[in-house]
């Protein structure tokens, strides 16, 4: 295993090709045992415990957090009245986007027929999942009374009242709704055959029981195939807009506003790239160290790391061009507005939010031209971190720069994260890591069944 | 034509993609219909080769997206035209560009939830018993082998002959399933 690890020759490799997707030497009977083993037959590893310990603690600071909210309102947090929006929206936003990888990676990969996505699509989607969890919880609290949200959705009700579906924000709640349904549906079709594996290979009558009900009977019947691929690829299709769609819609929530900073045509876009960006940072944030603990590395292989930071630097790059852009346009359009908050943003109290932003988004990321850097296991890593904070100081600047310099010199203001602030931030760290390590220990973390058809032997030969 | 009134079918057990395709095939020739191969990951030739083409799923996803779009695009108009008219500076109730956004998202969504329920429907899961789990070498249908049944229902069916047919595709294994 230690071989992956090795920076593959260059002429070597355009003699025999890119890294394999799945190492050589592997049957059908080796790939489902080394993952389902995970699950079913080996010990539970110290540091899962450890992990999964660290990260409920944690979670508690997020529901403590909640709970004081719910006491003493959104007074404890530090949004004032030129910054109404600080960190619950700057939050849910950075959330949603490191959502969107899992659904590019099981959907837009699906239908380009990129083969290697399948041993990574599984855990992507599942951090979809618990990312678009993580965020739902920010816009809920920041309304200030969440036991009403039940008002934003259409319902016939004796107040007579409806929703304002003229409001981007409307539009938010049901491209976020509908996205985390999709997600969840996507990610459970996919899992069904892989927990029939689990139902027939679980020893305890328990488990098998438990498994065998969420399997729902699935025996891998041709006819029952040929349908699941066709629901696959017609769910791959749907998801496909809905994932552009979804940070579509959270752009417009600023861009459909006349805040200068956030009144750009390009939000979309830029923020739909953004996200993908930031996707694709948190599941190698993820991928590294799992691959590692759990012995992966033949089935989540350099090719894996390697293709998902081509695709980082390539969103990377349209977000860089999208900060360009914003600047260049401050400039042009000779709005005083436009060009003063550009101009804040650059020298004004902020300056060092946005330095940093631009050294971690625009900066940091070039080092992924180099096909050195591309294969260092552990560089990846950091440089993946520093992609996710620099995604989280890009929602600052916009909300807090684009805010806190309003119209009128009388109505500025200064905003800062308060402790409370900062404890639900961190809280959903723990919330996001802990749905994660339950994920890892209880499901299959790569779906089996696909990596069983990547191997050569599933190939029917065409002489008969 | 004896059939043993307890048999579900007789199952043979392959241990290769091809095989398995080419053993549907011959049985889909030798005029077998009643029959169903359970393989552990799809393969595409197989539905084929037992004769399975009709799949309506696509069109009920149609379905389900086109009663996702008129149904959302209209609960907004009602709600925002009728129910509930607001002037909001003099902008039309009927603000069509506006409503795009969630009329899309309600056509995904429907149709997304055709597709999955549409598939499992058609399916007929959840089926919590089934008589092929009767087979003890069954559970290998979700990891490493792949298994070919043809079924009693089937008329050219005969308990004998049909076994000795199966055994003579150069299955590794041919068993009784009990119903």
């Amino acid at each position: 295993m230690a071989v992956t690890e090795e920076h593959p020759h260059k002429r070597m490799e355009a003699v025999i090709g890119p890294p394999p997707v799945i190492e050589p030497g592997h049957d059908f009977a080796s790939v489902t045992d080394k993952i389902s083993a995970i699950v079913l037959r080996r010990r539970t590893p110290l540091g899962w415990f450890i992990g999964f310990g660290i990260s409920f603690t944690v979670m508690m600071v997020m529901l403590y957090a909640i709970g004081y909210l719910l006491l003493k309102g959104t007074g404890i947090w530090g949004i004032n009245v030129p910054v109404g929006w600080g960190f619950a929206i700057i939050n849910f936003v950075w959330w949603i986007g490191i959502g969107h990888a899992g659904t590019l990676i099981s959907a837009i990969l699906l239908l380009m027929r990129q083969q290697w996505r399948t041993s990574i699509n599984r855990f992507a989607e599942a951090m979809t999942l618990f990312a678009v969890a993580c965020a739902g919880i920010f816009p809920l609290i920041h309304t200030g009374r969440p036991w009403l949200a039940y008002w934003m959705i259409p319902y016939p009700n004796t107040m007579g009242i409806y929703p304002q579906f003229r409001s981007p924000l409307i539009w938010d709640v049901f491209a976020v709704t509908t996205y985390a349904t999709v997600s969840a549906l996507f990610w459970f079709v996919g899992l069904i055959p892989d927990l029939a594996t689990l139902r027939d290979r679980a020893r305890s009558r328990a488990w098998k029981i438990i498994y065998g009900f969420l399997a729902m009977g699935w025996r891998g019947s041709a006819r029952h195939w040929h349908r699941y691929e066709t629901a696959y690829l017609l769910l791959a299709g749907l998801a496909t807009p809905l994932v552009v769609s979804v940070h579509t819609v959270v752009s417009f929530d600023f861009a459909i506003s006349i805040v200068p900073g956030w009144h750009a045509t390009i939000f979309p876009p830029y923020f739909v790239a953004g996200a993908i960006y930031a996707g694709f940072a948190m599941v190698l944030t993820l991928a590294i160290p799992l691959r590692k603990f759990y012995g992966l590395e033949d089935f989540i292989t350099l090719r894996h790391l390697r293709n998902m930071a081509k695709v980082m630097l390539a969103t990377g790059l349209i977000v860089f061009y999208g900060y360009i852009m914003e600047a260049f346009q401050g400039w042009y359009t000779d709005n005083p507005y436009e060009s003063f908050m550009i101009k804040n943003r650059l020298f004004g109290p902020y300056w060092w939010a946005y330095l940093a932003l631009i050294f971690c988004n625009g900066v940091v990321p070039q080092l992924l031209w180099i096909r050195w850097v591309r294969h260092q296991v552990p560089l990846l890593f950091v440089i993946s971190l520093i992609v996710s904070v620099g995604m989280w100081l890009e929602r600052y600047v916009i909300v807090v720069t684009s805010l806190h310099r309003d119209f009128l010199p009388s109505s500025w203001g200064m905003y800062a994260g308060t402790f409370w602030d900062w404890a639900t931030y961190i809280g959903t760290l723990g919330f996001f890591l802990s749905l994660l390590f339950l994920f890892i220990r209880f499901l299959p973390m790569i779906s089996i069944f696909e990596m069983r058809t990547l191997l050569p032997q599933a190939e029917v030969s065409k002489a008969d | 034509m004896k059939k043993a009134p307890d048999i579900y079918g007789i199952m043979a057990e392959f241990d290769s993609p091809t095989a398995i395709v080419a053993a549907a095939r011959q049985a889909y020739e030798a005029g077998y219909r009643k029959m169903d191969a359970y393989t552990p990951f799809p393969i595409e030739e197989l539905a084929e080769a037992i004769g399975f083409h009709k799949n309506r799923l696509p069109l009920l996803v149609l379905i389900g997206g086109l009663i996702g779009c008129i149904g959302g695009y209209l609960l907004q108009y009602y709600l925002s035209v009728i129910a509930y008219p607001i002037n909001v500076g003099g902008r039309p109730l009927h603000s069509w560009p506006a409503f795009i956004p969630p009329t899309f998202e309600t056509t995904v969504l429907i149709a997304a939830f055709f597709a999955v329920f549409g598939m499992l429907a058609l399916n007929g899961l959840p089926q919590p018993y089934h008589p092929v789990f009767n087979v003890p070498r069954f559970e290998l249908a979700s990891r490493t082998h792949f298994f070919l049944c043809i079924e009693a229902s089937d008329p050219k069916f005969d308990l004998i002959q049909t076994r000795r047919f199966l055994e003579s595709l150069g299955a590794s294994e041919v068993t009784d399933v009990e119903v």
